[in-house]
């Protein structure tokens, strides 16, 4: 990725050599990218992230096919996902936000009973960002498939991590940083026959889905990031489903403590947990002290005060809901970093808990 | 978000935390629905010139860092003050000390002066004793505030249950 910074600074749009160069790193970056999900490289459109890849599966779907005015998603997307579909049901779309289970995952006959003569789209994330959750896409997208609805699913934690069943998706959103690669590229995978109206317009790149000059250095890197984790995947996957069954195990003999996500059908690196009479922010400032970074979908790390829409659609009581924690291990934690915080966050938990007029057990 | 030093500081070695056996009187304000709550105790006792004084103070807080950090330190500043000087503390002199609370967190410090404003209400009134006007005032937009939560508490529970209902 370096050289294209600087020693190989050509726009790949020109045509003398060091454009010539940037174009070819930006093909062969394709052809690597198409190659790890066994798609063609005309499929893969470079975006500046999954945000910017969901929007343009979404808004661009909806501007290419005008009567189709109904689109299926879940409660639980991200809200690169969820907002853009807010801003459809703003243009007059209507909007079906399916349930999931208390594991978080939609069930797949309520997509089939969803779907509409209309319906433009549906749209499932492959693994939840927050519970970890994997949700039966496989299933979705095939039923999306036998009634001729294009399928989208936001891949951006499960790329790289986990198998995808890329015979039944026809639009597919990743981001580079979540693969260990650069910020701020990332890609939508478009199947042949998909028809997209661009967000951007300008000089036609990407297909004239997506003009302006291409990121470079960040697409090469991605690119370079993917190899990696496709190379690893397994060997990492494995090692990582260890440390989340070690977690699970320990994290779960603290009383008052409750497992968020499903115990197995779960992206291997993500564990989500609530403890009782405690609240995530200030678990996590703790676990941060002692060098152990963590998140929480708790209020008051929100702009809005409001637990987490994750939390709250598998229905984690409200008071369980503000204390919760989010583990995320990755290709370079170690079975030590493991070890810390399980020897750190009892202590951690009964701390604030001291603190705290809610006493567990009373 | 960006915590000072001094909110940092408290929320790692938080001071008069936890139940005092023997209080005078307790506060309590928040709702879970924000994730805030803080029961603050004082203790008061008459001073050589008579004064009421509160002679110790200790809180017990579900929250975030700076619901942490405001219960240490409105402990801090209300200690040893006399009832008159403690009813003068503000959520500013609360957020001041630490050296500012981001914007978000704000709420945080008025929680903080809303539990010793209740404390010292609920051990006047338990008393028998004439409440200051000023107090009086707090006291009710402390209460319109609680009752403003347990509406929202309402509506959001309802909210979800509605989000569950199918689509």
């Amino acid at each position: 990725m370096e050289p294209y910074f600087a020693a190989t600074y050509g726009n790949a749009s020109s045509l003398h050599a060091f454009g010539r160069a940037a174009r070819k790193a930006i093909e062969e970056a394709r052809a690597q990218i198409g190659a790890t999900l066994g798609v063609p490289p005309e499929g893969i459109v470079f975006t500046s992230g999954a945000t910017e890849a969901n929007n343009l599966a979404i808004k661009g779907l909806a501007l290419a096919n005008p009567d189709r005015r109904h689109v299926i998603t879940s409660q639980i997307e991200h809200h690169a996902v969820l907002h853009p579909c807010a801003w459809l049901e703003e243009q007059g779309y209507e909007v079906t936000y399916l349930e999931v289970d208390r594991f978080g995952r939609v069930d797949p006959a309520a997509v089939r009973a969803a779907i509409r003569d209309d319906t433009l789209l549906v749209s499932v994330m492959a693994g939840n960002n927050e519970i970890g959750t994997i949700e039966p896409i496989e299933e979705i997208g095939g039923i999306c498939r036998e009634r001729g609805v294009p399928f989208h699913t936001d891949a951006v934690q499960a790329y790289g991590k986990i198998e995808l069943p890329l015979e039944v998706i026809d639009l597919l959103s990743v981001s580079a940083h979540k693969l260990n690669g650069p910020k701020g590229v990332g890609f939508l995978y478009v199947r042949k026959g998909i028809k997209l109206a661009p967000l951007l317009h300008g000089g036609g790149h990407e297909r004239g889905l997506r003009s302006g000059t291409e990121n470079t250095p960040g697409i090469v890197g991605l690119a370079a990031a993917a190899r990696l984790a496709f190379a690893e995947m397994d060997e990492t996957a494995a090692r990582l489903r260890g440390y989340r069954v070690r977690l699970i195990e320990e994290i779960t003999k603290i009383p008052g403590t409750r497992l968020n996500g499903h115990p197995t059908d779960s992206l291997p690196h993500i564990t989500n947990f609530s403890f009782a009479g405690i609240e995530g922010e200030s678990l996590v400032m703790r676990l941060d002290e002692h060098g152990i970074a963590a998140s929480t979908g708790s209020a008051c790390s929100s702009p809005n005060l409001e637990p987490s829409h994750v939390l709250r659609a598998i229905k984690v009581p409200l008071a369980m809901a503000h204390g919760s924690l989010r583990i995320s291990t990755g290709r370079d934690t170690k079975p030590e970093d493991i070890e810390t915080l399980l020897s750190v966050l009892p202590k951690v938990v009964e701390d604030l808990r001291k603190i705290s007029p809610f006493k567990v057990g009373e | 978000m960006m915590y000072t030093e001094k909110v940092i500081e408290h929320f790692r070695h938080p001071h008069n935390q936890g139940k005092l056996p023997d209080y005078s009187a307790v506060g309590k304000v928040g709702n879970i629905v924000c994730g805030d709550v803080m029961w603050l105790y004082i203790k008061v006792d008459v001073d050589e010139q008579g004064r009421e004084v509160i002679s110790d103070i200790s809180w017990e807080t579900f929250g975030c860092t700076a619901a942490i950090a405001t219960s240490s330190m409105v402990s801090d500043l209300a200690k040893g003050k006399t009832i008159e000087e403690a009813i003068a503390i503000t959520n500013k002199d609360v957020a001041d000390e630490l050296g500012g609370l981001p914007p978000v967190k704000l709420h945080c410090s008025a929680l903080a002066a809303d539990a010793l404003n209740e404390a010292i209400y609920n051990y006047l009134t338990a008393a028998g004793r004439e409440i200051p006007a000023a107090l009086e005032r707090r006291h009710a937009h402390i209460a319109d505030e609680m009752e403003r939560l347990e509406r929202r508490y309402a509506a959001f529970l309802e909210s979800q249950e509605e989000a569950h209902k199918g689509g």
